[in-house]
C-alpha cells in the first residue's frame, strides 16, 4: 500500500509515493532520485545516511518517510548554490578530507547542522557534532580541520 | 602537512619534476563533496529486483531437506535459486591463476561449513518481500561437530572442515601441508645463543568495515550481454570469476566499477556478482545483490585470525643469530585467498633484519567459521605485530635500547636475506633515525651515524662476525650518485654454512657491489614447479 | 589508581605488489583531436587515489600539465586488464603501465611536432605547460593542441600508447622457501606514546611520531591521507576491533557498529610524520606504495608502549581494558618498565 509523501527537498517541493513504513533514505534515493544520500548500515549506527530535517541531523535509514511530510529536508546534493560550493564543501576539498568519499555526504550534513546553529564552534564541539558519522579512510583529522576552516569563514587551508 | 625529508637519499633521486611530487587536488574530490561520485548502487532501474540470501544458522551441518514452496508463492517473489541452478557451483578464487582446488559452492547443497554460509537465494520485487520470503523457507539440518581452533584442527582425528582439503590444511605443490623457509641452521644456533625467547602472539580476525558494503547490480543489456555495476576491488578478477560460475564467455559480461566506498581487501572475493548475474539471466530483469551491514560484518570475509609463535636466539651483545617462526592462518571454512596469505607471510619472515639462521613453517588452516580473505597488510600485519613485540622483548632481555637493538640487527644493502636474495634499497635505519630525532628518542652517536648503504655484505650472512665491531660510520656525502645495482639473484656461498664456521675476516673497506648479473640469469635454486602447482601458461 | 605514560616503537618494511609477482597491469593513453589526453584503465579507486596518482604520472611522462589529462576507470569494455587494487600494487604496477603507455604516446607526439617544425624529434622538449619547443630556442614552438590536430588530420598519426607492467612470476623452492617476494620494499619507524589508566584499563594514544620511506611521494597530500588514515586503522586494530571477541570461540559476534568498536574523532591523537624517499629502481619515478603498511607499525608500537607504561605484555589483540586489568592483577600492580637507557 503506497502513501503519498510531500516535503521540501533542498528548497524544492517534491512528492513521492512511498510504501507504508518506508524509510526516508529509500524514498529519497529510489522514489525521488536524490542519490547524494548514501546508505552504510541501514541500522542507524554509522551516520552515512545523515540528512537534515527541519535543520536537525537525522539518520534517514531509520526515519519513517511519512513522518517527514511537510518538512524541509536538506541533503548534500543541495549544498551548492548553482556553481558555487558551500564553504564546507570548499573546506573539505582543500583539506583533502575525503578519500573514498562514501561517508562525505553524511559528514557534510552533520557539520552543516552544527555550523547553522553554532557558527564558531570549538574543536570539541566539532568532534561532538561528527562523532555519529563513521569514516573508515581519513582518520578524522582532516575532516575536523575542514569544519573548523569553514567555520572561520576561510576555506583556504592553514599551514 | 607531513615533512618531506628530501635531504635523505638525495643523491639517488632526480627531483626535477613538474607534476609528480605536487599536492595536486584529487580528480574525484569535487564529486565526493557534491555527493555526485557514482558508486555501484547509484544507478536506477525500472523493475529492479532484489536478491537476498538464506544463510546457515549452524557452523557445521548436513542439509537434509529444503522446502521453499511457500517462499516461491510469497508476494513479490520472482525466483528462488538453489545450488542446483548454479552452472558451476564449486569454485576457488585463485583458480583463475591455477592455484588451489575448487572448494566453495555459491549455494550449499549437502553440507554447510560455517554459520552464515549461503543456502538459498530469493529474488523479489523489494528487499522486504525477499526477506519475508526467506522466513518462509524451511531447511532441515543435521548439526555436525565443529572445530574453531587452528591447532585443534591440525590434531589427528579433528573434525574435517573442507572436503577438498580433508586434513584441514591447504596443500602446496601437491606435497606439503604448509609453507617452509629454511636458511642456515636455526636449531644449532639456538644451542649457541645466550638468550632464547619463545613467545606466542594471537591476532583477532578483523572486519574490513568499509562504509559501503559489498554489492552489485546485474542488468540485462540490449545486446544479450549483462552489465554489472560492482563494488569490486579487482574488475577482471570478479568478471572472470562470475563468468566461470555462470559458465558464460567472459565477453558476455560488461563490468563497470572503479569508484568504491572503501575496500581494504574485502571486495576482492566477488561475493555478490555471480548470483546477481544468474538471477538476472533467470528473470530477465535487473537484480541487485547487496550485503546488509550485519551480513558484511559477520558473513563477509574478515582478515583471518593469525596465531604466531616466534623463537629468537640472541647473543648478549644484541645480535639475533636465529629466528624460528611457526604461524597459523585461520582460513575459515574455505580457501578464498588465505592460501596466498601463508606464502606472503613466509616471504616476509624474518622481517627487515639480517639474521643468519631462519626457519619458518606457515600453515593455512581450515576451521568452521566465516572464510577469511585479504585485508590491508595481508599476510604481514600479524607477523609484524609478533615480530615487533618480540624485538622489544629481546631488547629488554639483553638490556639494550629497543630502537638501537632494531638498528643493530637491521638489514642493509648487500646483506643476504633468508630467501636467498640480496637486500637492496634498504632504509630501515634511516627511518629509525628520523623518527627518533622527531620524538626526541636518544640514540648513541654510533647509531645516529649508521647507514643502510654501508656495513652490509656477504660476510654478515655467514655468521655475522663483523657485527661484533662497532658499526661502520656513515660515508661522506657521495660526490656521484651511488650506482643502482640490479637485483642479484644468485649468491655463491659455501654449501650448508653452519652458524659456527669461522667467518672470513671482514674487509677494511666496504666491499664493492657484486658483479652485475644479466637480468635473465637463473636462480641458484633448482627449478621447482611454481607456487601455483603448474607452470603458468 | 593512576595514569601511566609510556612510549613504544616499531620498525617495519613492506613488500610492494602481489607477492612473487605475476600481477600485470595495462594502460592505454590517447589524445583527443585537440591535444587533451585520456588514460583508460580498469583499475579501481577505493579512495586511495588511483585516479589521481596515475593522472600525475601520465602528465609528467607526457610532459603536459595535469589539467590536460583525465583518467577513465573502470570499464571492462574500454579499460585493459589490471589485476586489481590490493597488495599496495597500484602506484607501482599501474603507475608503471601508465608510464609505458604515456612514453609511447609522447614519442608519436614528438615525431608529429618535429614534422611540423621541420626538426629532428631529438631536438624538441615539452615545456610542461602545453607547448613543445626546440631545445635552446624556445621561440620555435608549437602547442600540443596544434600538434594533435596536425597529427590526426594531416599526418595520419595516432597520438596514443599502450603499456603493460609485469614483474615476472617468481618460483618458490618448497624445501627452502627461496623466492623473490618483491622487487622493492617500503619502510617505516613509528613511535607511539600512550597513557594507561590502571583502574579502568583504558588506553589513550597521546601521540604518534613516524618516518615512512616510500620511494617517491607522487602526491604528498595523498600520501598524508594514507598515513593518517592508516595509522588510525592501526590504532583501531590494536585497541578496539574484533568480530570474534572470544576468539576462537565464535559467540557474541558484533552485528552493527554499536557492537563493533572503532575509535571516533574524539579518540584520535596528533601524528607527526616525516616521509623519506629512496627510489625503487623499478618504481614509477621511484615510487613504492604506502597503502597497507601505514597501519602495521601502530599495533606493536602501542603494545610496546603499554609495556613501557605499566609493565604488562599483552600478546593478544585487541588490547582491551579487560585484558590490561587482568594482566595488572596477575602482576600485582602497575609499574613502568623503564628500559636500561634514560629517555
Amino acid at each position: 500500500m503506497k502513501t503519498p509523501v510531500q516535503f521540501r527537498l533542498n528548497g524544492e517541493e517534491v512528492a513521492a509515493f512511498a510504501e507504508s513504513g518506508a524509510n526516508l533514505l529509500d524514498v529519497l534515493r529510489e522514489s525521488v532520485g536524490d542519490l547524494s544520500v548514501k546508505g552504510g548500515c541501514w541500522q542507524g549506527t554509522c551516520g552515512t545516511c545523515t540528512v537534515l530535517v527541519d535543520g536537525a541531523p537525522r539518520l534517514s535509514c531509520i526515519t519513517l518517510a511519512e513522518s517527514c511530510a511537510g518538512k524541509s529536508i536538506e541533503t548534500a546534493g543541495g549544498l551548492r548554490r548553482g556553481a558555487e560550493l558551500h564553504p564546507l564543501q570548499s573546506a573539505f576539498m582543500e583539506r583533502f578530507a575525503a578519500q573514498c568519499g562514501y561517508c562525505t555526504p553524511g559528514m557534510l550534513m552533520a557539520a552543516k547542522a552544527l555550523l547553522d546553529r553554532n557558527p564558531n564552534p570549538s574543536r570539541e564541539e566539532v568532534v561532538d557534532a561528527i562523532c555519529g558519522n563513521i569514516c573508515r579512510c581519513t582518520g578524522y583529522e582532516p575532516i575536523i580541520a575542514a569544519v573548523l576552516d569553514a567555520a572561520r569563514g576561510d576555506s583556504r587551508r592553514r599551514a | 602537512m607531513l615533512e618531506l625529508r628530501k635531504d635523505i637519499f638525495a643523491d639517488e633521486r632526480d627531483d626535477n619534476l613538474k607534476e609528480v611530487g605536487k599536492p595536486t587536488q584529487r580528480q574525484d574530490m569535487l564529486g565526493h563533496v557534491t555527493g555526485t561520485s557514482a558508486y555501484y548502487d547509484d544507478h536506477r532501474f525500472a523493475n529492479l529486483l532484489h536478491l537476498k540470501i538464506l544463510r546457515s544458522p549452524h557452523a557445521h551441518a548436513r542439509i537434509r531437506s529444503i522446502d521453499d514452496a511457500a517462499a516461491a508463492r510469497a508476494p513479490g517473489v520472482k525466483r528462488i535459486i538453489r545450488g542446483a541452478d548454479v552452472p558451476v557451483n564449486l569454485n576457488t578464487l585463485l583458480s583463475l591463476i591455477q592455484f588451489g582446488k575448487d572448494d566453495e559452492p555459491s549455494l550449499a547443497t549437502d553440507v554447510v561449513r560455517y554459520k552464515g554460509e549461503p543456502v538459498v537465494a530469493v529474488v523479489a520485487t523489494s528487499e522486504r518481500a525477499a526477506l519475508e520470503a526467506l522466513a518462509l523457507i524451511r531447511v532441515s539440518y543435521e548439526p555436525l561437530p565443529a572445530v574453531f581452533d587452528v591447532e585443534e584442527a591440525l590434531k589427528p582425528g579433528a573434525v574435517s572442515v573442507n572436503a577438498a582439503y580433508p586434513k584441514n590444511t591447504f596443500e602446496y605443490y601437491n606435497k606439503y601441508d604448509h609453507q617452509k623457509l629454511r636458511f642456515g641452521d636455526a636449531d644449532a644456533a639456538f644451542a649457541q645463543a645466550d638468550i632464547v625467547l619463545d613467545e606466542r602472539y594471537q591476532m583477532s580476525p578483523i572486519e574490513h568495515a568499509p562504509t559501503e558494503t559489498n554489492g552489485s547490480i546485474a542488468v540485462p543489456d540490449t545486446n544479450g550481454r549483462f552489465i554489472v555495476y560492482t563494488s569490486t576491488q579487482a574488475l577482471f578478477f570478479s568478471l572472470d570469476t562470475a563468468a566461470k560460475i555462470n559458465a558464460m564467455p567472459s565477453n558476455q559480461l560488461h563490468f563497470i566499477g572503479g569508484t568504491v566506498g572503501g575496500g581494504f581487501g574485502g571486495k576482492v572475493d566477488t561475493l555478490t556478482e555471480p548470483l546477481a548475474i544468474l538471477a538476472a539471466r533467470l528473470t530477465g530483469a535487473p537484480v541487485r545483490h547487496r550485503l546488509s551491514r550485519h551480513e558484511e560484518m559477520q558473513f563477509g570475509s574478515p582478515r583471518g585470525g593469525e596465531r604466531i609463535y616466534i623463537k629468537d636466539g640472541i647473543m648478549r651483545d644484541g645480535r639475533i643469530i636465529a629466528r624460528k617462526v611457526r604461524a597459523y592462518f585461520d582460513s575459515g571454512a574455505y580457501t578464498r585467498l588465505s592460501s596466498y596469505a601463508a606464502v606472503k607471510c613466509a616471504a616476509h619472515i624474518p622481517g627487515p633484519y639480517t639474521i643468519p639462521n631462519v626457519s619458518a613453517d606457515v600453515y593455512c588452516v581450515y576451521t568452521n567459521r566465516t572464510p577469511a580473505t585479504a585485508m590491508r597488510g595481508f599476510g604481514v600485519t600479524a607477523l609484524d605485530f609478533g615480530l615487533e613485540c618480540q624485538m622489544d622483548k629481546g631488547a629488554v632481555a639483553v638490556g639494550m635500547d629497543p630502537l638501537e637493538y632494531r638498528m643493530l640487527n637491521a638489514y642493509r644493502d648487500g646483506d643476504m636475506k633468508a630467501h636467498r636474495r640480496e637486500a637492496k634499497n634498504c632504509a630501515l635505519i634511516e627511518c629509525a633515525q628520523v623518527a627518533a630525532e622527531k620524538a626526541s628518542w636518544p640514540l648513541r652517536d654510533e647509531f645516529r651515524r649508521m647507514s643502510s648503504r654501508t656495513g652490509g655484505g656477504v660476510q654478515r650472512a655467514g655468521g655475522g662476525a663483523d657485527r661484533t665491531r662497532a658499526p661502520a660510520p656513515a660515508p661522506a656525502p657521495a660526490t656521484r650518485p651511488a650506482p643502482v645495482t640490479p637485483q642479484r639473484v644468485s649468491y655463491e656461498r659455501p654449501a650448508a654454512a653452519p652458524a659456527q664456521s669461522a667467518p672470513p675476516p671482514p674487509p677494511r673497506t666496504p666491499s664493492p657491489p657484486p658483479a652485475v648479473q644479466p637480468a635473465g640469469s637463473t636462480h641458484g635454486a633448482p627449478r621447482f614447479s611454481s607456487v601455483f602447482g603448474t607452470r603458468r601458461r | 589508581m593512576a595514569k601511566h605514560r609510556g612510549r613504544g616503537v616499531a620498525t617495519i618494511n613492506y613488500p610492494i605488489g602481489m607477492n612473487l609477482g605475476g600481477d600485470p597491469s595495462q594502460a592505454l593513453v590517447h589524445s583527443n583531436p585537440t591535444g587533451k589526453f585520456t588514460v583508460a584503465l580498469s583499475s579501481i579507486d577505493l579512495g586511495q587515489g588511483m585516479k589521481s596518482v596515475t593522472r600525475q604520472i601520465c602528465a609528467e611522462t607526457l610532459g603536459v600539465p595535469v589539467e590536460d589529462v583525465y583518467v577513465d576507470t573502470a570499464d571492462s569494455d574500454t579499460g585493459p586488464h589490471c589485476m586489481g587494487s590490493f597488495a599496495s600494487r597500484g602506484t607501482h604496477r599501474v603507475g608503471n603501465a601508465v608510464m609505458a603507455a604515456a612514453r609511447e604516446a609522447r614519442a608519436v607526439m614528438m615525431e608529429a611536432a618535429a614534422e611540423e617544425l621541420e626538426v629532428d624529434p631529438g631536438d624538441l622538449e615539452t615545456d610542461g605547460r602545453g607547448a613543445i619547443q626546440v631545445k635552446g630556442a624556445p621561440h620555435r614552438s608549437i602547442s600540443v593542441r596544434d600538434v594533435a590536430i596536425a597529427a590526426q588530420f594531416k599526418q595520419g598519426k595516432t597520438i596514443s600508447g599502450r603499456g603493460i607492467f609485469l614483474v615476472p612470476l617468481s618460483d618458490v623452492n618448497p624445501e627452502t622457501g627461496e623466492m623473490s617476494p618483491a622487487t622493492c620494499y617500503a619502510h617505516a619507524c613509528l613511535i607511539a606514546e600512550v597513557e594507561v589508566d590502571d583502574e579502568t584499563g583504558e588506553v589513550t594514544v597521546l601521540k604518534m611520531t613516524s618516518a615512512y620511506e616510500l620511494g617517491r611521494a607522487i602526491n604528498p597530500k595523498l600520501v598524508e591521507q594514507q598515513l593518517v588514515g592508516g595509522t588510525w586503522m592501526g590504532m583501531s586494530h590494536a585497541l578496539y576491533e574484533t568480530p570474534e571477541p572470544y576468539y576462537p570461540d565464535t559467540r557474541e559476534g558484533p552485528r552493527d557498529f554499536n557492537e563493533y568498536l572503532m575509535p571516533g574523532p574524539g579518540d584520535i591523537c596528533p601524528h607527526d610524520i616525516a616521509v623519506l624517499e629512496r627510489p625503487a629502481p623499478d618504481g614509477p619515478f621511484g615510487a613504492k606504495g604506502p597503502g597497507e603498511m601505514c597501519a602495521n607499525p601502530v599495533l606493536p608500537a602501542v603494545a610496546n608502549a603499554i609495556f613501557n607504561a605499566v609493565g604488562v605484555r599483552i600478546d593478544e589483540l585487541p588490547i582491551t581494558p579487560e585484558k590490561i586489568l587482568r594482566a595488572l592483577k596477575a602482576r600485582g600492580g602497575a609499574a613502568g618498565a623503564a628500559l636500561p637507557r634514560a629517555r
